[in-house]
């Protein structure tokens, strides 16, 4: 009887702890003062060129709907989410908001009326924005035409759809921060920092998430595959770092869409179509300044595995596709056209241990995004009307291996998935 | 003398200069060439309709509507994504102004279906409201500047594969969406025969869109401005 007693005492002393270990943070929450928001020109403008910034627009406007009426399915491997009206229509989107409760929603991940937000609002970034510039943000949004469109609830799986789960995920992934400058650092490191870390949430693609979908590493940009997208988001950071060319070249890329040697494509196309390409250039240098300095894993290159004889055949016939279908263009040698084609020579993308945006690109084409110094930019076309499977993935074990690319081959079966 | 030396130059240079424009236009649209052909001449009507000479308005609100969703195409829409609407605009302006395809037409052996798509093309129905398709797309069906797309030099299977998607709403169009109302009023034999009907006329260099419409539209399209 006595023992008993004993095991009940100890498992509610267990239930207790993991309920304080689990809600301490939610209880000691400091009171946000509310503000007056900044109106003046200037600020809203400011605000404006942040929305650009953070690239608000493009989870929250639904295609073909107004701009940030938000419904866009944001799709999770948890189950879908649809972003929010940020117009400032009083009953469905911001207009009843004040600048406390945006700043909590970007500060903390909670929403107007105290209930949690799901992380693909990506508040473990947001959290470090400061509120000056949450201020400025929400006083631009208000300048929106309001447009009456209420959100669609979220459509998550038991039992991430708990708030019990939600809890749990920020008790292991998320504290609310604010953005600590390094005083051994530049100004415009700092100014990096904080765009890449906080409202550019660059690591919500080039981050390799865990089994719940969180980030341990808030700093690590190592890419991985983009969740709920096809695409893999390539590594930010590089071993040996970024020499002063390549920094040249990324800021040609992150401003234009396009360099001499490189393109972006896939889901980055839209990055700087919507935002990157309107950034100040100062800023785009500081956040490759910040990105340049941090640690990059050395990308070691695999041998292939597979029967020599195969490889051997995919080489030469991928050899010959190449010829017939991408040398006009990628030329000879793999050395592209400048700020046209893509060289394949040393290319990242290529080079990639994952084949699979090589295989997305050739299969289904694309371009570089329109920007006001490459307004009409050359593409990429589809190839798989006019190729099979195994020509496909003969040709890009061809350019994977070929001009010095260490690449592993690439298979007709892992073209067929796609 | 020198002066018209100078004009005639002045004028050459220009034409070369439009050449040299027109030239890298087509190296640009190297991806849509890849299944809607070289100028916009498919070679395979049954999935990729010619663009050729199409009005530029009908094209221009096509590439959106693929961009924005109203139209479904996950290789259209994943490669307008990045692209702006001044793009958008030099593309349609450039397959505008190709001449029309003169591909092989689809004769059709089955008079009575023939007739039947000939009556509803030509006349429609008015017990039911059914306009003719001639009232909107023009006596040669080749179109109305600047969005009324011509239907003439289409395949008889992406036809009625349109006018199927149309019934059921997965193709959309600007709203009041006319062509979903008509669309929904037609059974599938009708779609049948005038599918069949207008995959069997002859399209030549002449086959070119009206300047205006013949007279009042029959409906309020929202893509008709």
């Amino acid at each position: 009887m006595k023992r008993c007693w004993l095991c009940r005492a100890g498992l509610l002393l267990l239930l207790l702890s993991a309920a304080l270990w689990l809600y301490w943070p939610a209880l000691y929450r400091p009171a946000i003062a509310d503000s007056v928001l900044p109106m003046s020109p200037a600020q809203i403008e400011r605000g404006a060129y942040l929305a650009r910034a953070g690239n608000c627009i493009a989870c929250h406007t639904q295609p073909g709907a107004p701009e940030y009426s938000g419904g866009r399915r944001i799709a999770t491997p948890f189950g879908d989410v649809y972003s929010s009206n940020l117009t400032p229509d009083v009953d469905t989107g911001l207009g009843a908001w004040r600048a406390a409760d945006f700043y909590r929603a970007l500060h903390e991940g909670r929403s107007r009326d105290g209930r949690l937000l799901t992380p693909a609002f990506p508040y473990p970034n947001y959290t470090r924005i400061t509120r000056a510039d949450s201020d400025a943000l929400l006083a631009y949004l208000r300048t929106l035409p309001p447009v009456r469109r209420a959100p669609r609830a979220a459509e998550l799986r038991f039992p991430y759809n708990t708030s019990l789960a939600l809890q749990l995920w920020r008790r292991l992934y998320f504290r609310p921060a604010e953005f600590a400058a390094d005083a051994q650092r530049s100004a415009s490191w700092n100014r990096g920092a904080y765009l890449v870390d906080g409202l550019g949430h660059c690591n919500a693609c080039h981050a390799r998430r865990d089994w719940l979908g969180g980030v341990r590493d808030s700093r690590a940009y190592a890419g991985g595959e983009i969740a709920g997208l096809d695409w893999e988001a390539l590594p930010l950071t590089r071993e040996p770092p970024l020499d002063d060319a390549q920094a040249g070249e990324w800021l040609a890329l992150l401003s234009s869409g396009v360099s001499q040697r490189h393109a972006v494509s896939g889901p980055m196309a839209e990055v700087v179509f919507h935002s990157l390409q309107y950034l100040h250039r100062e800023d785009l240098a500081a956040m490759i300044e910040y990105l340049r300095s941090l640690p990059g894993e050395a990308q070691t290159p695999k041998p292939d595995r597979i029967n020599a004889r195969l490889l051997q055949t995919l080489q030469q016939r991928g050899e010959q596709v190449y010829g017939e279908h991408c040398a006009d263009c990628h030329g000879e040698q793999g050395e592209g056209k400048p700020s046209h084609y893509p060289a394949l020579a040393g290319s990242r993308l290529l080079g990639s241990p994952s084949p699979a945006n090589a295989i997305r690109i050739v299969l289904y084409g694309g371009y570089p995004p329109s920007t006001a110094a490459n307004p009409m930019p050359y593409g990429m076309p589809p190839f798989r009307p006019q190729l099979r499977d195994e020509d496909v993935a003969a040709v890009l074990t061809y350019v994977r291996s070929a001009w010095g690319n260490q690449a592993g081959a690439v298979l007709p079966a892992q073209v067929a998935k796609r | 003398m020198r002066v018209l030396a100078a004009a005639v130059l002045s004028l050459l240079l220009a034409s070369a200069a439009a050449q040299a424009q027109d030239q890298a236009m087509a190296e640009r649209l190297k991806p849509c060439a890849a299944c809607h052909g070289e100028g916009g001449h498919s070679r395979d009507e049954v999935y990729y309709p010619s663009i050729a000479g199409k009005p530029q308005g009908y094209l221009q609100q096509q590439l959106r509507n693929f961009r924005e969703g109203r139209r479904h195409n996950t290789v259209m829409a994943e490669l307008l994504a990045p692209l702006s609407d001044d793009y958008l605009r030099a593309i349609a302006a450039y397959y505008a102004q190709q001449p029309p395809t003169l591909a092989a037409r689809e004769p059709v052996a089955d008079a009575a279906l023939l007739a039947r798509g000939a009556k509803l093309v030509r006349e429609g129905d008015a017990a039911r409201q059914l306009p003719a398709c001639s009232r909107c797309h023009g006596g040669q069906l080749a179109g109305v500047q600047p969005a009324i797309p011509s239907l003439a030099g289409l395949g008889r299977d992406y036809l009625s594969a349109q006018l199927g998607a149309w019934r059921s709403g997965v193709r959309q169009a600007l709203a009041p969406d006319c062509m979903a109302q008509i669309a929904r009023k037609l059974d599938e034999a009708e779609i049948n025969a005038l599918s069949a009907y207008i995959a069997a006329l002859p399209v030549n260099a002449q086959t070119r869109p009206a300047e205006h419409p013949d007279g009042k539209l029959p409906l309020d399209c929202g893509s008709v401005p």
